[in-house]
C-alpha cells in the first residue's frame, strides 16, 4: 500500500516536470502540445476514496496551471476528467470493474485503448474550452481537441505500455 | 437537521467536485482579465526556480543565435558611434534618454507562444527593481508588458497575448492604432483602428507610440504585411510582420519611465477634477 503511494508520488512530480520542461514546448505545428500529466489521472489506483483522487487531479492540475500561468483551466479540465472516470471505467470494464479487480496496466489493448480515447477527449474538450472562453471559437476548440487528443493519447499509451511492462 | 446531514454525506464526492470545479473556473475567469490571480502563476520561488534550471541547460543550444543578435546589435550601436552626425544626435539623446528612462536587462527563462494567453517568465524581481507594468523589449523590438513580480522573478504579458493592448504608430506618419493579437500565428499581429486618411503601405515600418508611459516613443514592432479597410469603412486594419522572432527570446531589456507616476498623478487629478 505504501509502495502504490510512493509510486503516485513519484509519477506525480516526474509527470509535471516532463510536462513544463518537455510537453508544454513541442509546439508540433506551430500549435499543437500534448498533455501526458493525464496519466496520473488515469492510473490513480481504483478504491472508493472517490473525495483523494478528486482532490489529488485537482492539484495536478493547478500545478500545470501555475507553471503555465494559465489560471485554473489545467485544474478544471482534470476535476470533471477525474469526477467522469467511474462512469467511463464502467463502461468500458464492465464487470471487472464492479469487483475492483481492474488494472489498467494490465487489460486488453482495445479497452485500454477506448478507456484512454474517451478520457482524454473529455479532458482536453474542457482544457480548450476554458482556454478560450467563447462559444463562437468551437471549431478552434473541436480542432485542438482532436489533433491534441490524438497526440496526448499516443504519447500516453506509448508510456504506459513502457512503465508497465519495465515493472513486471 | 438530520436529513440535511445525511444528504451531505450521501452527495458528497458531487459537493466535492463542484467545489473544485468552482475553484478552478475562478482561477480561469481571473486569468482572462487583464491583472490576473495572485496565486496561480509562474513568477514564484518555486516555479521560477524550477524554470531556471531548465533554462540553464536549454540555454546552451541557443548561444549561436543569441550571439548572432548580440553582435547584430553591437554592430548597430558601433555604427551611430561612428557616424558623425549620428553621433552628435545620439549623443544629445543619451543624456536625455538617461534622465527619462530607466533600462535593466534579464533573462528569459521560460516562453510561451502557442496558448491564447502567452506569457514570458524573466529570471529578475524586485531585487533587480523590476516593477509591474513596466515594458520589456529585445534589441529587435518589443515583447511585452511585466505582469507578476516576485522577488527574484516576474511574469509578462506577451504581445502574443488576447489581452495585450499596446499603442503603436506609423513611423512614416504617425497615425496610431491599438496593436492587438487574434491567437493565430505567433509571427503576426494586428493594429486597428487606424483613421482611413493614413498613408498605409505594404513593409512600411510600425513602432510603438508615445501615448502610453509603459514603452519610450518609436521602439520597432514589425513591418505591414496586409492591410484591409474594417467593416465601418472608416479604420484599418493592418496585420504586422514581427520584428522579434517571438520563438526565441534570450535577452531582454526592462524598461522604467521614470516620469511615469508624474504623469500618472497629473492625468488623475485631471479626471478627479471634473
Amino acid at each position: 500500500m505504501s509502495n502504490s503511494i510512493a509510486n503516485n508520488i513519484l509519477r506525480f512530480v516526474i509527470l509535471v516536470l516532463a510536462q513544463v520542461a518537455l510537453f508544454n514546448h513541442i509546439n508540433f505545428m506551430g500549435y499543437i502540445n500534448p498533455y501526458p500529466y493525464v496519466i496520473f489521472i488515469l492510473l490513480f489506483p481504483i478504491s472508493d476514496k472517490k473525495a483523494s483522487f478528486l482532490f489529488f487531479s485537482f492539484l495536478i492540475g493547478l500545478t500545470i496551471d501555475m507553471f503555465s500561468n494559465s489560471g485554473g483551466m489545467h485544474a478544471g479540465a482534470s476535476v470533471v476528467m477525474a469526477y467522469s472516470r467511474p462512469w467511463i471505467l464502467r463502461s468500458v470494464f464492465g464487470v471487472a470493474y464492479e469487483y475492483n479487480t481492474v488494472k489498467i496496466t494490465q487489460t486488453s489493448f482495445t479497452e485500454r485503448f477506448t478507456y484512454i480515447t474517451i478520457l482524454v477527449l473529455i479532458h482536453h474538450f474542457v482544457l480548450f474550452s476554458l482556454e478560450t472562453f467563447n462559444v463562437s471559437d468551437i471549431l478552434y476548440i473541436l480542432r485542438k481537441t482532436l489533433f491534441s487528443g490524438i497526440f496526448t493519447l499516443i504519447l500516453s499509451l506509448i508510456l504506459i505500455t513502457l512503465f508497465s511492462a519495465k515493472r513486471k | 437537521m438530520q436529513q440535511i446531514i445525511n444528504f451531505l454525506i450521501k452527495y458528497r464526492n458531487f459537493l466535492l467536485f463542484v467545489f473544485l470545479l468552482f475553484i478552478s473556473l475562478v482561477f480561469t475567469i481571473q486569468s482572462h482579465s487583464y491583472h490576473r490571480s495572485k496565486f496561480v502563476n509562474s513568477a514564484n520561488f518555486l516555479t521560477g526556480g524550477i524554470f531556471l534550471t531548465i533554462d540553464n541547460i536549454n540555454s546552451y543550444f541557443d548561444l549561436r543565435v543569441h550571439n548572432e543578435q548580440l553582435l547584430e546589435e553591437n554592430k548597430r550601436l558601433r555604427q551611430k558611434i561612428f557616424n558623425p552626425l549620428d553621433s552628435l544626435s545620439s549623443t544629445i539623446d543619451t543624456i536625455t534618454y538617461d534622465s527619462k528612462y530607466r533600462v535593466t536587462k534579464a533573462k528569459v527563462i521560460n516562453n510561451n507562444y502557442s496558448l491564447r494567453n502567452n506569457f514570458l517568465t524573466l529570471k529578475g524581481g524586485r531585487n533587480d527593481s523590476i516593477k509591474q507594468d513596466l515594458g520589456v523589449i529585445t534589441s529587435n523590438g518589443i515583447v511585452g508588458i511585466v505582469d507578476k513580480v516576485s522577488n527574484n522573478y516576474s511574469t509578462v504579458i506577451s504581445i502574443l497575448n488576447s489581452n495585450s493592448q499596446i499603442n503603436a504608430k506609423l513611423k512614416k506618419s504617425g497615425h496610431f492604432g491599438i496593436l492587438i493579437w487574434d491567437g493565430k500565428d505567433p509571427n503576426l499581429v494586428e493594429l486597428i483602428d487606424v483613421q482611413q486618411k493614413a498613408p498605409v503601405a505594404k513593409g512600411d515600418t510600425i513602432v510603438t507610440g508615445g501615448m502610453s508611459t509603459i514603452f519610450p516613443e518609436g521602439v520597432g514592432i514589425g513591418t505591414i504585411q496586409d492591410f484591409s479597410i474594417d467593416q465601418s469603412g472608416n479604420f484599418y486594419t493592418i496585420s504586422i510582420k514581427l520584428f522579434n522572432d517571438m520563438t526565441n527570446i534570450g535577452q531582454v531589456y526592462v524598461i522604467e519611465n521614470m516620469d511615469r507616476k508624474q504623469i500618472e498623478d497629473l492625468e488623475q487629478q485631471t479626471i478627479d477634477e471634473q
